[in-house]
């Protein structure tokens, strides 16, 4: 079984993030660049498929230069191969233009099973599962806490507000996964030391057809249009318990539609 | 924490990613239980060591037989990590990695090292290391434990070694004993007849860390299970450079959890109407711990820096383990201070690396003679004989 791991690189959720003042995009020289956190629960779940089935893990990751740094930790927890989609033409791109970029490549380096993170930490979107699938023309199994392979099916457990729903398709498909699916390996040391030597193939967007007209902050169908700062935390509300402490909690929650 | 100097950016990417690795088994696996361990006096080697095993700790500097094969300054790293952790696991990696596995690795036969390196990478199986006995530390040349051979070939071990990491625990020990032709190595099964490792307790110091004395009442051996590579004091004590370069690193980080403690206090804990990292007093003790702390880090990656250029020699692993181990101290008191009465408990992890520290000051080569080495490579003029 072939399967590509989408994997992005963002900015250190530890660390202060900035968007540029220029063209509001994300500084990505700002902070540090990590993996992004569901995309290590993607990587572990294709490594699981992939020891249980046999295949082939290829991470794809588009992004800048540095983004390289990310892929190697994903080599190094075990997958086989990388392409990286790097080309100035691709800054900016909103989440319609980086699903039709990605779902571009994927057509070129071929895949039965592609597996994202069900969102980044930083645009948090939660979108290019659906829409890669609508590209590819495949079926899309959305926010797996659970994913089975049998032959040439594939079910997944969708995580929803009342449960989950048992999701079944053939491949090939495309899945995001949540964090409740698996607990991400460390990278080994060998594996650390492995991950130099696999191959990672460098593509522009010529190479993967994809029209630079079509992607890229110009081709954007959403704009940043401003932003601020967020709000230092204001001070706590008080409130004295005059007998109806319980009460006012719950008038306090319901206020904040926790219940 | 702020990095004053920014010191990781001198890293590799595979090497910020062996830190990153360890990083995260440490805040996962050991700091949530590790203050347990140490007030309980326990040390979970059979459940740590295949999970150290797999993620590639154990012999991670030495080549084949299931070891990583990484450079030093990533086995350095390594241990800074380990011990921001607590000594007590850092030592029980030193002791196998480089005490153990490094003997066999370095002057072992075929035979021994595809007995024991495979599964001792994997955390399988567990080294010790006897040298110390109870009446020779800083001078083991006039160890007491002998090897004598029969014309039969076999040899007959008697003796007694004290203050030996992992020794209860151990599958194998690495021991070394006075033959008739000098000191040799012997790899011993601890389940041969004769062996027996009692622990010692009552310790105030790595709690978390298994230690306990050797004792050898004829243990009969092989011809096969002495070490050929190497006979003569050089040997153990080639195993001992290698160790107290991972010490060197380690130490810088125990103190440097020690000032994220100091830090993370002194900006939360208010006093007379502020916090106390707004006082003067306060902030200078921070100051000079991050002096130091960066003088540390930096000795340690310049010492990784020789080691990887093959050029490393013992004098300078003195430098750094005087250096590295009393500046480490030094912090971990500072920061107790600063915390004030919660420095004394097991809340915090201060109180626990700076009881460790006391032992790691003297195990490897005390201060004394670190220094004494020192004093010897400037006069020429050795005080110890």
């Amino acid at each position: 079984m072939n399967i590509v791991v989408c994997v992005k690189q963002v900015p250190d959720t530890a660390t202060e993030r900035k968007l540029r003042s220029d063209d509001k995009t994300l500084d990505r020289d700002a902070a540090d660049g990590v993996i992004n956190e569901l995309c290590e629960y993607a990587v572990e779940e294709a490594l699981k498929i992939k020891e249980a089935h046999g295949g082939e893990v290829t991470v794809l990751t588009m992004g800048p230069s540095k983004a390289t740094d990310t892929i190697r930790k994903a080599l190094a927890m075990g997958a086989d191969k990388a392409v990286h989609l790097v080309d100035d033409a691709l800054h900016g791109s909103d989440a319609l233009s980086t699903s039709y970029a990605l779902a571009q490549t994927l057509k070129k380096i071929g895949f039965d099973l592609v597996i994202l993170g069900s969102e980044s930490t930083d645009a948090r979107t939660g979108v290019l599962a659906a829409m890669l699938a609508e590209r590819l023309g495949t079926p899309q199994l959305t926010l797996a806490r659970k994913v089975d392979i049998d032959g040439s099916a594939v079910t997944i457990e969708r995580v929803t507000d009342y449960g989950y729903d048992k999701v079944e398709a053939s491949l090939p498909a495309v899945v995001s996964v949540v964090e409740k699916i698996n607990e991400p390996r460390y990278p080994s040391f060998k594996g650390i030391m492995a991950a130099k030597k696999k191959p990672v193939e460098t593509l522009g967007i010529a190479d993967a057809e994809i029209a630079a007209d079509q992607v890229g902050l110009a081709s954007a169908w959403s704009e940043v249009v401003e932003f601020a700062a967020a709000p230092p935390r204001a001070a706590g509300t008080v409130v004295k318990d005059e007998g109806d402490g319980g009460a006012k909690a719950a008038e306090f929650l319901a206020s904040k539609k926790f219940i | 924490m702020d990095d004053l100097l920014n010191l990781d950016d001198q890293l590799t990417d595979e090497q910020r990613m062996v830190r990153d690795a360890v990083r995260g088994f440490v805040s996962r696996q050991v700091l949530p239980r590790v203050g347990d361990w140490f007030e309980e006096g326990v040390f979970p080697a059979r459940e740590l060591a295949p999970a150290l095993g797999s993620l590639g700790v154990l012999g991670m500097h030495l080549d084949g037989y299931g070891c990583a094969g990484l450079d030093a300054i990533s086995y350095g790293v390594a241990c800074r990590e380990l011990e921001a952790g607590d000594s007590g696991l850092r030592s029980f990696v030193s002791v196998q990695g480089s005490l153990a596995m490094f003997p066999i690795w370095k002057y072992g036969s075929d035979e021994q090292k595809e007995e024991w390196l495979p599964a001792m990478a994997a955390g399988d199986a567990i080294g010790c290391f006897g040298l110390t006995e109870p009446d020779h530390g800083s001078d083991p040349a006039g160890m007491r434990t002998t090897a004598k051979q029969d014309p039969s070939g076999d040899w007959t071990l008697n003796g007694a070694k004290m203050w030996i990491t992992n020794g209860s625990i151990a599958d194998v020990a690495v021991v070394w004993a006075q033959t008739d032709s000098g000191i040799r190595g012997f790899v011993v099964p601890t389940s041969t007849p004769g062996f027996s490792a009692p622990e010692i307790h009552r310790k105030m110091s790595l709690r978390a860390s298994v230690t306990s004395s050797l004792y050898f009442d004829d243990v009969r051996l092989p011809a096969s299970a002495v070490l050929p590579g190497v006979t003569g004091l050089k040997g153990p004590l080639s195993c001992l450079s290698e160790a107290r370069f991972g010490i060197l690193w380690g130490v810088v980080g125990a103190a440097r959890a020690c000032l994220e403690a100091a830090v993370e206090y002194a900006t939360t804990r208010v006093q007379f109407g502020k916090p106390i990292g707004a006082f003067q007093l306060t902030q200078e003790k921070l100051a000079w711990m991050a002096v130091s702390l960066g003088q540390a880090g930096l000795t340690a990656l310049h010492l990784g820096r020789l080691k990887d250029a093959g050029t490393l020699q013992p004098r300078q692993v003195s430098f750094g383990k005087l250096a590295n181990v009393r500046a480490a101290l030094d912090i971990a008191r500072q920061a107790r201070s600063v915390l004030g009465a919660n420095g004394v408990t097991l809340e915090y992890p201060v109180i626990r690396h700076m009881n460790n520290l006391e032992s790691v000051l003297t195990y490897e080569g005390t201060q004394e003679i670190h220094t004494l080495v020192l004093g010897e490579a400037l006069t020429g003029l050795p005080a110890y004989r």
